[in-house]
């Protein structure tokens, strides 16, 4: 549990996590550099795609929040499930689904992951293991809840991560779902991810309680808050809340302290907070401007090896953009499947 | 390559804005994420973040210049060793014809190569649907008395023993054997992991069932009764409906919701509405309304087995009506096929459900008077068998629809509108919507009875169209 008195209301002021880091090695470090880069890039490039109108609608972007969903997935094994909100690109590519697949959904195009069906906020990939991106705010916490109830139902040890942010974690419904989940001792995680704007309210504005690691306290769910700005932090407090649920205690919370550099969505001017704070997090905390520094540090790679994995980043991500702006829309036969099967 | 920045949009309608500001300037370096110039729209003032590395080589569109379409090229960004006299503009941008039109206005330069035209934007087909007919009974088959309660529950029962990955939630549905007692006896046979009592949450267990569903299981949803379904109706049709097709075909959701729909008697507007129309309005969904005990075991069993989310609309006044089920060890019948009830040649009444009552009972009264009525038992309301009702319409000329329902956007709309495009020509008469009077369901016993649809008023709808 964490302390009651945890402070952690300016990511920029590093906040303590409750479960201390583990340093990462050489393969750790680089590994979670390379991924986190890669969303980086990919959502770079798909706010290029977005203002270019080749992305239509709405389309949320991570940049900033990379070593959340790193962390986390480095903690995960094959079998466990991971089901996100619509600011979910992330989590795709976590969770190792194709760049170009992602891509071409967000344009639209035929062999996007949906089929162009889904846009940006719905997508899918049952052999990765990840359950959505889900549009209706809140909606995949009991839907990540039942995910668990199936590894329980079956029997196995896998463990369902439900991703959601600080505007979610006041819904009505993930209460009824931290109720169920604690009752029937089921494998799930409750990833908080506090970027601490719900769209544009401040959750100092919005939530009684805007430590949101209690928040399962009257439900008896443990809860911890994390810096979720280090990848070391959140894969520490990630294996911890995995072992918890494996071993059949049932749910954990994870309050990730994050940040969101961009606004809202793409047409969200983010005029709630002054471009001072973001910078301030952006130049003291990166999540992957602190990897590359203690690569380097560490002399687990030199500069211009990270300059190579920057550039193949690069191409790949370009490769992406390239497939998905010249992939064609979906046959108009596909207005009338997958409706039923 | 010198890099193009292009006028970006800012939101899924701009067309253009004005270039407020740059905040980088030509031999500037430039890497991904910087802001470099700031946007006006008739909304907002927007920063551009660049997305690529190097150093700003050009500015081509100075600051304070007003409407610049989205897609122009607004500067150029060189990359290692390329210099300012490498820019020639040459943006390749394809986009489909849909999206073409926020580009119109920009210079030639910019102009964004047009997708090849998808090859028939003209209407596509939806899919008919058929279904089969009703298994043949085999002569001899024993028939067996039993109430629609007990014919749900062995449909459940039967299914749970076949597969393994059937179980069922919801309130009261375990220790106290059910609300209305239509689980009885499946947590002594099935025990507590596959019988699970809720606490009282709709939208988190069916959000939570809807999940399970995801992840393979095949859940039984009993809501206590479908009013407070409502609570739920957002993981129904956001996530258990719509999730197939969002996902390009690979995430089904083969679920269940089932329970007791429309008035009880004396329960009031909150606890009596009939759900029919809401459901049936939605794709993905599959709407079936049972007006007997057979029907009820052979159509609840095929919802079980169906891969797609059912809603399975009960009755409570129904569950203690006794009928004859056919005893076989697998009873099933087809989604989407109505039944003839009771053939007749003068007037066509079609009911489901509870409705069917005010049907038959309409049609003995009909009989005495002379008028023949064929009487329709839906079944299903998604999908509808409308080629069934437009066979006896052109038999009969003369249709009636009889919901509990309220008639506007009714399903009794519904098939009036669908005659109308595919009878029209054998119809003698309109057709007449016999209907829930459109208020609250009224407490009082009196007013109780005038808002519900009854077989008098039947009779009355049937003979008008008759002109008699």
């Amino acid at each position: 549990m964490p302390a009651a008195n945890a402070t952690a209301s300016a990511v920029s002021d590093a906040p303590a996590s409750a479960t201390p880091l583990v340093e990462f090695n050489k393969d750790q470090d680089l590994s979670a550099y390379k991924t986190m880069l890669t969303i980086r890039r990919f959502e770079e490039k798909a706010g290029q795609l977005y203002g270019m109108g080749l992305i239509g609608g709405f389309c949320h972007l991570y940049i900033g929040q990379e070593a959340v969903v790193v962390g986390m997935q480095m903690a995960l094994k094959d079998g466990d499930q991971v089901i996100t909100g619509y600011r979910d690109h992330g989590h795709m590519i976590a969770c190792g689904m194709e760049a170009k697949g992602v891509m071409a959904e967000l344009t639209g195009r035929a062999h996007g992951y949906s089929k162009g069906k889904g846009g940006s906020m719905h997508m899918f990939s049952k052999e990765k293991g990840f359950f959505g991106g889900h549009g209706i705010v809140g909606a995949q916490v009991p839907l990540g809840t039942g995910l668990a109830f199936a590894n329980r139902y079956r029997g196995n040890d896998n463990v369902a991560l439900a991703y959601f942010g600080d505007g979610a974690a006041n819904q009505g419904q993930v209460y009824e779902s931290f109720n169920m989940a604690e009752l029937w001792k089921l494998p799930v995680i409750y990833v908080i991810e506090n970027n601490r704007y719900a769209m544009g309210t401040s959750s100092t504005r919005s939530s009684a309680e805007t430590n949101l690691s209690r928040r399962g306290v009257s439900f008896k769910i443990p809860g911890e808050q994390v810096d979720g700005m280090d990848v070391r932090a959140v894969k520490a407090a990630g294996d911890k809340a995995v072992a918890w649920c494996r071993a059949g205690k049932g749910p954990y919370i994870l309050e990730m302290l994050t940040y969101r550099y961009r606004g809202h969505s793409m047409s969200d001017p983010a005029k709630y907070r002054t471009r001072e704070e973001v910078d301030k997090v952006r130049s003291t905390h990166d999540p992957i401007d602190m990897v590359r520094h203690r690569i380097i540090e560490k002399k687990f790679a030199s500069e211009d090896d990270l300059k190579k994995i920057d550039a193949s980043v690069r191409d790949y991500v370009n490769d992406a953009a390239e497939f998905a702006t010249h992939d064609p829309e979906p046959d108009v036969s596909e207005l009338y499947t997958d409706i039923y099967r | 390559m010198p890099t193009d920045i292009l006028m970006p949009a800012l939101s899924p309608t701009m067309e253009k804005g004005n270039l407020a500001k740059w905040l980088k300037k030509e031999g500037d370096t430039v890497k991904s994420g910087d802001i470099i110039a700031e946007i006006e729209t008739d909304k907002a003032t927007m920063e551009v973040e660049a997305a690529d590395e190097g150093t700003l080589g050009k500015i081509l569109v100075p600051e304070g210049t007003q409407d610049v379409a989205v897609n122009t090229p607004i500067a150029v960004i060189l990359g290692d060793g390329e210099k300012a006299g490498d820019i020639k503009t040459a943006t390749k941008v394809e986009k489909p014809a849909a999206q073409q039109k926020a580009a119109e206005s920009a210079p030639p330069a910019a102009e964004p190569k047009a997708m090849p035209q998808p090859k028939a934007e003209t209407a596509v087909a939806a899919p008919a649907v058929q279904a089969a007919n009703d298994p043949a009974i085999p002569e001899g088959t024993e028939m067996v008395s039993m109430t629609m309660r007990e014919a749900l529950r062995d449909a459940m029962a039967e299914e749970m023993r076949a597969d393994k990955d059937v179980f069922v939630m919801g309130e009261e549905v375990a220790e106290y054997q059910g609300a209305y007692k239509v689980t009885q006896g499946l947590l002594q046979e099935f025990g507590d992991r596959r019988v699970i009592d809720t606490p009282i949450t709709e939208h988190g267990f069916a959000g939570l069932g809807v999940g399970a569903a995801l992840a393979g299981l095949k859940p039984i949803v009993e809501f206590m009764t479908f009013n407070f379904a409502m609570q739920a109706i957002d993981q129904i049709i956001n996530s258990a409906a719509k999730t197939l097709y969002m996902s390009g075909g690979q995430m089904g959701c083969q679920i269940v919701f089932r329970g007791p729909n429309g008035a009880a008697a004396r329960v009031a507007a909150q606890h009596s509405q009939d759900y029919s129309a809401w459901y049936s309005h939605v794709p993905g969904l599959r709407v079936i309304a049972p007006s007997n005990p057979a029907d009820a075991k052979g159509l609840l069993k095929a919802a079980i087995r169906d891969p797609n989310p059912v809603i399975f609309l009960e009755n409570e006044i129904l569950y203690g009506q006794s009928g004859p089920v056919p005893k076989l060890d697998d009873f099933v019948l087809p989604i989407g096929k109505a039944r003839i009830a009771r053939p007749g040649k003068d007037v066509t009444i079609v009911a489901w459900s509870i409705g069917m009552r005010y049907a038959l009972e309409a049609a003995e009264t009909l009989a005495k008077e002379g008028i023949d009525a064929e009487v329709i038992d839906l079944r299903t309301l998604k999908p509808m068998d409308t080629e069934t009702i437009v066979e006896s319409v052109k038999k009969t000329g003369r249709l009636v629809t009889v919901e509990e329902g309220w008639a506007q956007s009714g399903v009794g709309a519904e098939i009036a509108a669908r005659m109308m495009e595919q009878a029209f020509d054998y119809l003698d008469a309109p057709v007449a919507r016999v209907a829930g009077k459109e208020v609250p369901m009224p407490y009082a016993a009196n007013l109780e009875k005038l808002a519900l649809p009854s077989a008098a008023e039947v009779v009355e709808a049937a003979k008008s169209v008759s002109y008699k």
